[in-house]
């Protein structure tokens, strides 16, 4: 069976943008030497931060587990290079919420010796499952950014009826081209990735979607596809619009179906692997090695030579960016991610991780000038991918209205950014839904938490209400029969619990 | 390295309040020159008139409100309200009225609802209405629009500013020497005399479609609309909601009954309504938001304009019909929500 054709699907809204990524791409990946020493998050992806393994003062090699998954859901992180572990402490980082996360720090003795492994040759004698566990060893994690756990989200995939498996190559995101570079160089190593996910998944439908942005990515993959010859699998071109390559926007722009609300890719059938996802599940597959290093565009008018380089995970932002060229004199900002969903860090000893596909360095930040009041001009209706209506929602975020912001779909924001940049307001309407996104799971929290409560003290109270309804019963029920029994019948009551006194003198 | 924190997106907003009203006024430069053509100077000493006091009043108030004025006066919103206004206004009006109407309209109808973004009602209508209700004949004091075939009283410079400035004409003029009745004003003494609408037409103020001089302006506002649609300031669910609104009753009611219905052509270039339709029913603050509410919210304007002018005491129903709309926008946008993308189709709920 080859890979079903859909209309493609339209997506609402989105932005235009002036895409920022022709300097990155000029020259080939630079590969970025093995570091000094090597910052290793324990908490590289969705789910429970891995374990660590290993001591301080331990020898590690290069691929060895250092940290393992720590719950259902988790991956393992490896040694990127050979040395010797200094450290577990915590060491500032990009993520969401706080500044510093535990960290494995490893010295690096500059040997890279590698840690001895099997290679399944012939990973097709494998059951799925056999497969989808020795992914989950590879400590491979989703590289377009939300790094899910690949093996997990297989797994899940697994369970559904899963009809294709759609290879996200869409990279919409301004600056971005870490995917671009990897298709042009590694094309045959991303199918060969796609053809490891159809066997563990047991699917024989794959699109590769492009976005039309990228004609030397798209030609490549074409000319790699019509060497591989393998039918299942389905080049497909989508038009350049932020944010087609969100997983759910992808979804809805090749299949035509909508990912439900607070639902997954699989409950439509499909499940979404980023292109680059795909090259390392067939790095560990194919040549043993974990998921260590990975391509991160680094680029913005705060550095020298926009580039793609290709480093070891933990490796201290600062030594790429200076690798790379180094920065200009009137750098400003640092960016750890793209320029409309990143998060600006305040210190670039923070290290390169998995979900690192971009970091940019800009001299200014973006004029917004003084935010004014909205003035309903629906504007960022018109470009909301997921068509809420931001201007509502916004009035919600203002009055903390919880059940409207519900209502209004504020849980289905993807933080796109998009009513941001078309506000005539300049109001930081992502920002603020963030925030009362925040607020809602608080609330709901505590919610759950005053729930639990109250039901244990209706519980208590129900509890005892039957207690003293079956007492009165009791007593009822005794004056009745009393009431009903003679004389001689109450003589031998009594004396039965004169008896019954006796024997129980307690 | 240190750096300094900030939110994402890391992009600058591609346009800005300030720019959306100066295209807006830009928009409507063609129209007053045609204006000014047609009914002469005064419409610019009502403009000047209604400016100075909008920015005036909106920079009092904002001293009363505790705020800095230039907050509010540099987006510019104060000037399209006097500019609206002075559209609305016969080229003939003493500065006091234009005042009164500028100044209710920014002072009570905008900022005393929180300003720019919170005004429920349409500022310039508002204004309008203050005026039509407390200066009722000036209001009829259109003069004749600059025919060659019609008895034209002309007034120079000096004398309209004169009359703008005392409200008095020169000795020797009367004001039913300079002034016309408007079409509009025509079309609903001649059909409450029982003449046709084909006999009406023949008066000689009428025009193609119309009425001299306005069919003109109209298509220089629709120049302008139409440019405002290009550049996406304004969207087409609004104009197109007037226009049908409008149109559709007077095309099927002149089809079952022309004696005593004008046609659509002559509701389209009569009076206001493609002033409306570009300009005053797309003031994004006062109008529903979603672009299905937008429709509904522009055809409710459109079908309340045929109304009032067809059964209405008042000849053009524009302001009536924009800020009775207003009122129904909380409703609408309700009522219009679009369907989020991933839940299942809405189910009707009541209340």
């Amino acid at each position: 069976m080859s890979a079903p054709t859909y209309d493609l699907g339209k997506l609402h809204g989105g932005l235009r943008l002036q895409a920022n990524k022709k300097e990155s791409t000029a020259q080939p990946i630079l590969e970025v030497p093995v570091p000094s020493q090597l910052i290793l998050p324990i908490e590289q992806h969705v789910g429970q931060p891995a374990q660590p393994v290993v001591g301080i003062g331990d020898h590690v090699l290069k691929g060895q587990p250092v940290a393992e998954p720590d719950g259902e859901l988790g991956a393992p992180i490896h040694a990127s290079s050979s040395g010797t572990v200094v450290a577990i402490e915590r060491w500032p980082v990009s993520r969401r919420r706080g500044d510093k996360a535990p960290c494995i720090v490893i010295e690096c003795d500059g040997k890279d010796e590698p840690a001895p492994g099997t290679v399944d040759e012939d990973y097709k004698s494998l059951a799925p499952a056999d497969l989808l566990l020795r992914i989950l060893d590879g400590g491979i994690v989703g590289l377009g950014g939300a790094v899910f756990p690949t093996a997990q989200k297989l797994m899940q995939a697994r369970t559904c009826e899963t009809e294709f498996l759609i290879l996200n190559g869409v990279e919409c995101e301004p600056y971005i081209s870490c995917d671009d570079v990897l298709m042009r160089e590694r094309a045959p190593a991303i199918l060969s990735g796609a053809q490891v996910l159809m066997h563990a998944l047991q699917l024989d439908a794959c699109y590769v979607v492009v976005e039309s942005d990228k004609p030397e990515a798209i030609a490549r993959i074409g000319e790699v596809l019509a060497d591989l010859n393998d039918s299942r699998i389905v080049l497909k071109q989508v038009p350049t619009i932020y944010p087609s390559g969100g997983e759910d926007q992808l979804v809805q722009l090749v299949t035509n179906r909508q990912v439900p609300s607070g639902g997954l890719p699989t409950d439509v059938g499909c499940i979404v692997q980023n292109v680059g996802t795909a090259a390392a599940v067939h790095d560990w597959i194919l040549h043993n090695e974990p998921l260590i290093s990975r391509i991160t565009t680094i680029s913005g008018d705060g550095v020298v030579s926009p580039v793609n380089i290709r480093a070891r995970i933990g490796t201290p932002i600062a030594e790429v960016i200076e690798f790379a060229g180094g920065y200009t004199d009137n750098v400003k900002h640092l960016i750890i991610g793209g320029p409309m969903t990143g998060k600006s860090v305040s210190t670039d000893e923070v290290p390169l991780v998995k979900a690192s596909n971009c970091v940019l360095a800009v001299t200014a930040a973006p004029s917004t000038g003084d935010e004014l009041a909205c003035v309903r001009c629906g504007d960022c209706a018109a470009v909301c991918p997921v068509q809420l209506l931001p201007q509502q929602l916004f009035w919600y975020a203002c009055a903390d209205d919880e059940e409207k912001l519900r209502e209004f779909g504020l849980t289905d924001c993807i933080e796109c950014g998009c009513c941001d940049l078309v506000c005539p307001s300049h109001i930081p309407l992502t920002a603020d839904f963030r925030m009362a996104k925040g607020r809602i799971r608080e609330l709901a929290d505590e919610k759950s938490r005053a729930d639990r409560a109250r039901r244990r003290f209706e519980a208590r109270n129900l509890r005892l209400e039957q207690e003293q309804h079956d007492r009165e019963a009791e007593l009822t029920r005794q004056k009745e029969s009393a009431k009903r029994a003679g004389p001689a019948e109450i003589a031998e009551i009594l004396k039965r619990k004169q008896q019954e006194k006796k024997d129980d003198p307690s | 390295m240190k750096f300094e924190r900030i939110e994402a997106p890391y992009w600058s907003p591609e346009t800005n309040v300030a720019s959306l009203m100066l295209q807006v006024l830009a928009a409507l430069v063609p129209a007053a020159i045609a204006h000014v053509w047609y009914f002469g100077p005064g419409f610019i000493f009502n403009l000047l008139v209604a400016g100075i006091f909008a920015i005036a009043g909106e920079a009092f108030i904002m001293w009363v409100r505790g705020r800095p004025p230039e907050a509010a006066l540099s987006d510019f919103s104060a000037l399209v309200t006097a500019a609206l206004l002075a559209f609305a206004l016969p080229s003939l009006t003493p500065w006091w009225v234009t005042a009164t109407g500028a100044l209710f309209g920014v002072v009570v109808a905008k900022h005393l609802y929180g300003g720019l973004g919170f005004n429920i009602f349409n500022p310039a209508m508002a204004g309008y209405v203050v005026i039509l209700v407390t200066f009722p004949m000036y209001l009829n004091l259109w003069v004749a629009p600059r025919m060659g075939d019609i008895d034209y009283q002309h007034l120079t410079i000096i004398q309209t500013l004169t009359f703008t400035l005392t409200g008095n004409l020169p000795d020797a003029l009367t004001f039913d020497a300079v002034s016309r009745a408007t079409p509009l004003d025509v079309m609903k003494s001649g059909l409450n005399n029982m003449a046709t609408a084909t006999e009406i037409r023949a008066n000689p103020v009428m025009g193609d479609f119309g009425g001299r001089g306005w069919e003109w302006i109209g298509n220089f506002l629709a120049f302008g609309g139409f440019w405002l649609l290009i550049k996406k300031i304004i969207r087409w669910q609004i104009p197109v909601g007037v226009g049908i609104g409008l149109l559709g009753p007077a095309m099927i009611m002149y089809l079952v009954d022309p004696g005593t219905s004008p046609g659509p052509g002559f509701h389209l270039f009569a009076g206001a309504t493609i002033l409306c339709a570009f300009f005053i029913a797309t003031d994004p603050v006062s109008a529903a938001t979603s672009p299905k509410g937008r429709f509904v919210y522009g055809l409710g304007i459109g079908f309340l304009i045929w109304c009032i002018r067809r059964w209405g005491s008042y000849a053009d129903g524009v302001a009536f019909a924009v800020l009775i709309m207003n009122m129904a926008v909380p409703v609408i946008d309700y009522l219009t929500r679009p369907q989020i993308v991933g839940h299942e189709p809405k189910e009707e709920t009541s209340g």
